[in-house]
């Protein structure tokens, strides 16, 4: 973290620009804006969880859509417990190249001191948002089969055994950031980093068991538009706040967050229509997505021209992967490996090639000569993506000797909403009859664990 | 001639559409009905309000088949909608008085017979 906030400091010394925060930085005293533009930010991020549950919620079929959203809801309660009780420590605080040490596990000594420019405090809760969605993101991989228990256990050990270190390396002083890897925002440390957890995920949890018998569509295409719409919304924090100040870096990232996913909403549509002669709205939702996620490594670091090329080019590999993998076994179900891995790669490879000195004084990529910054890009990914593959089988084949990752068949098919969680999305409530106090049976509470009481209605 | 009524589970229905097709059976209406059979109610809540669910999702089928289609219709209903657990559905062979095809006002078998 202080690497990376002496970086940013440093940078905005070299640029000349705002020198009065700048200096502010430099002596390390809280910036009233900085704070300002970083509480909104957080916030701002902390709507992305609730967004991605209305994506992802649309996106499966009803008696599902409740399981769905609360995959990602949960996550702001257990991902953002554990990066307050240990997570931020082991990603923030100093430690080895690889991972940081325990020494701010329960806050211990993060107060309202400045940390750069701001309160450390708010830079914990800012980063924080960040740990909770890329947790969320993964669900999009096992949803409509995974036990929501064996989910919440899952997200926790990854939370600290994945997410943790690899915001380390790039973000907490690691051994990325001494090599220089350039990731703004979480191209690598989020997107490719969730994006190979879910390929390995679908992959170990197997295919549901409708797939590729069935057409699975979504229930509430509206719901996912809601969802893109919101996530651009909160996507603005992510960026923008990831400058770490509101400065001319803020804004120059800002302005590339809503340039890049313009740019592939656009090839995507068209990509759409030329493929079916539709423009087809969960493909503008995809398109958004996907936008956002590239332009994410790249936001601070490249001109907006740029960040609109690289927004027209990252929908291709994503529009064709995504393609691909609905003709194969592997059921990513909501694609977060072609949205967020794919996505993320291209995005944190561009970054590497349309990267600009001359923008705010970072580095130059491939275009402006900077071959050995592309290669660091390339190394960056590959780390990433290996490390949170492997990571994610290990903990996923553990878990699965003691417990079993699926619902059952027989749940699977009356829907997980009202096996895991005893709702419905949406009830009428005809033939609904109140119990009271007395009536309520025992077996209630282990229907919570999903096994007891629900039989056969279905959904 | 006969029609047939099946109850099934929602979920069941592409696989039990997939064996009448198979069966050649093509003229059918499907409805989404609630029902009540032998299955135990889940019991569902919302903040403290705790309900028994006593009505479950269904899907009805209405078939109306001849004599000759009888069986193999029971049968694939039989074989693709069951999941062996209480709340499978139920199938009832209903006598038919009288049949007519709208478009051409043919009669009875020839009027449940599909268009070649």
């Amino acid at each position: 973290m202080i690497r990376r906030l002496l970086f940013l400091t440093v940078l905005l010394l070299a640029a000349g620009a705002q020198s009065a925060f700048a200096q502010e930085a430099a002596e390390a005293a809280i910036s009233a804006p900085d704070t300002a533009w970083l509480l909104v930010s957080t916030a701002l991020v902390l709507l992305m969880t609730p967004a991605l549950a209305f994506f992802y919620g649309g996106l499966v079929r009803s008696k599902n859509a409740l399981n769905t959203m609360m995959m990602s809801f949960i996550a702001l309660g257990v991902a953002g417990v554990l990066w307050a009780l240990v997570g931020y420590s082991v990603a923030f605080s100093e430690g080895n190249a690889f991972i940081g040490g325990l020494s701010m596990a329960f806050l211990s000594g993060v107060g309202v001191e400045p940390s750069g420019s701001i309160p450390h405090l708010l830079f914990m809760a800012f980063q924080g948002t960040f740990a909770i969605i890329t947790a969320a993101l993964i669900s999009g991989a096992v949803v409509e089969r995974m036990r929501f228990g064996a989910y919440l256990v899952f997200i926790a050990l990854w939370g600290l055994l994945v997410y943790a270190p690899v915001a380390h390396w790039v973000w907490g002083g690691g051994w990325l950031a001494d090599l220089g890897a350039l990731d703004f925002a979480g191209g690598a440390v989020v997107h490719v980093n969730a994006g190979a957890a879910a390929l390995v995920a679908a992959l170990v949890l197997g295919a549901r068991k409708d797939f590729g018998r069935q057409a699975l569509l979504p229930h509430n295409v509206p719901f996912v538009l809601l969802g893109a719409g919101l996530l651009w919304f909160g996507w603005f924090g992510f960026n923008g706040g990831s400058a770490l100040a509101a400065d001319g870096v803020a804004a120059l990232a800002f302005v590339n967050t809503m340039l890049a996913p313009a740019a592939t909403l656009v090839v995507w549509t068209l990509l759409d229509y030329v493929r079916t002669q539709k423009i087809t709205a969960v493909g503008v939702a995809t398109g958004i997505v996907v936008g956002l996620v590239a332009i994410t490594p790249a936001a601070g670091f490249i001109s907006p021209v740029f960040a609109l090329i690289l927004g027209g080019i990252a929908a291709v590999p994503s529009y064709y992967v995504l393609l691909w993998r609905a003709r194969t076994r592997l059921d990513d179900s909501l694609d977060v490996f072609a949205a967020h891995g794919v996505g993320g790669l291209t995005g944190a490879l561009l970054t590497g090639v349309f990267a600009q000195e001359a923008v705010n004084g970072t580095a130059d990529g491939l275009l402006f000569g900077g071959v050995a910054q592309f290669g660091v890009q390339v190394l960056s990914v590959a780390a990433v993506f290996v490390y949170s593959g492997l990571l994610t089988f290990v903990i996923l084949k553990g878990m699965s000797f003691v417990t079993s990752l699926r619902a059952s068949t027989r749940d699977e098919g009356l829907g997980l909403d009202i096996v895991n969680h005893g709702e419905e999305a949406y009830t009428e409530g005809e033939g609904a009859i109140l119990l009271l106090d007395d009536e309520v049976p025992p077996v209630l509470a282990a229907s919570a664990n999903g096994k007891a009481v629900s039989t056969p209605s279905l959904h | 001639m006969k029609l047939i009524k099946a109850i099934i589970r929602p979920d069941q229905l592409g696989d039990v559409l997939k064996a009448l097709f198979q069966a050649e059976v093509h003229g059918l209406t499907v409805t989404r009905v609630r029902g009540h059979g032998g299955e135990t109610e889940p019991v569902e809540t919302y903040r403290g309000t705790t309900v028994k669910m006593e009505l479950t999702d269904k899907v009805m089928l209405d078939i109306g088949v001849s004599e000759p289609f009888v069986e193999p219709t029971v049968e694939a209903i039989l074989a693709a909608a069951r999941t062996g657990v209480v709340g499978d559905g139920k199938i009832f062979v209903l006598p038919v008085e009288k049949v007519y095809r709208i478009r051409t006002g043919e009669e009875d078998t020839a009027a449940v017979t599909p268009v070649a």
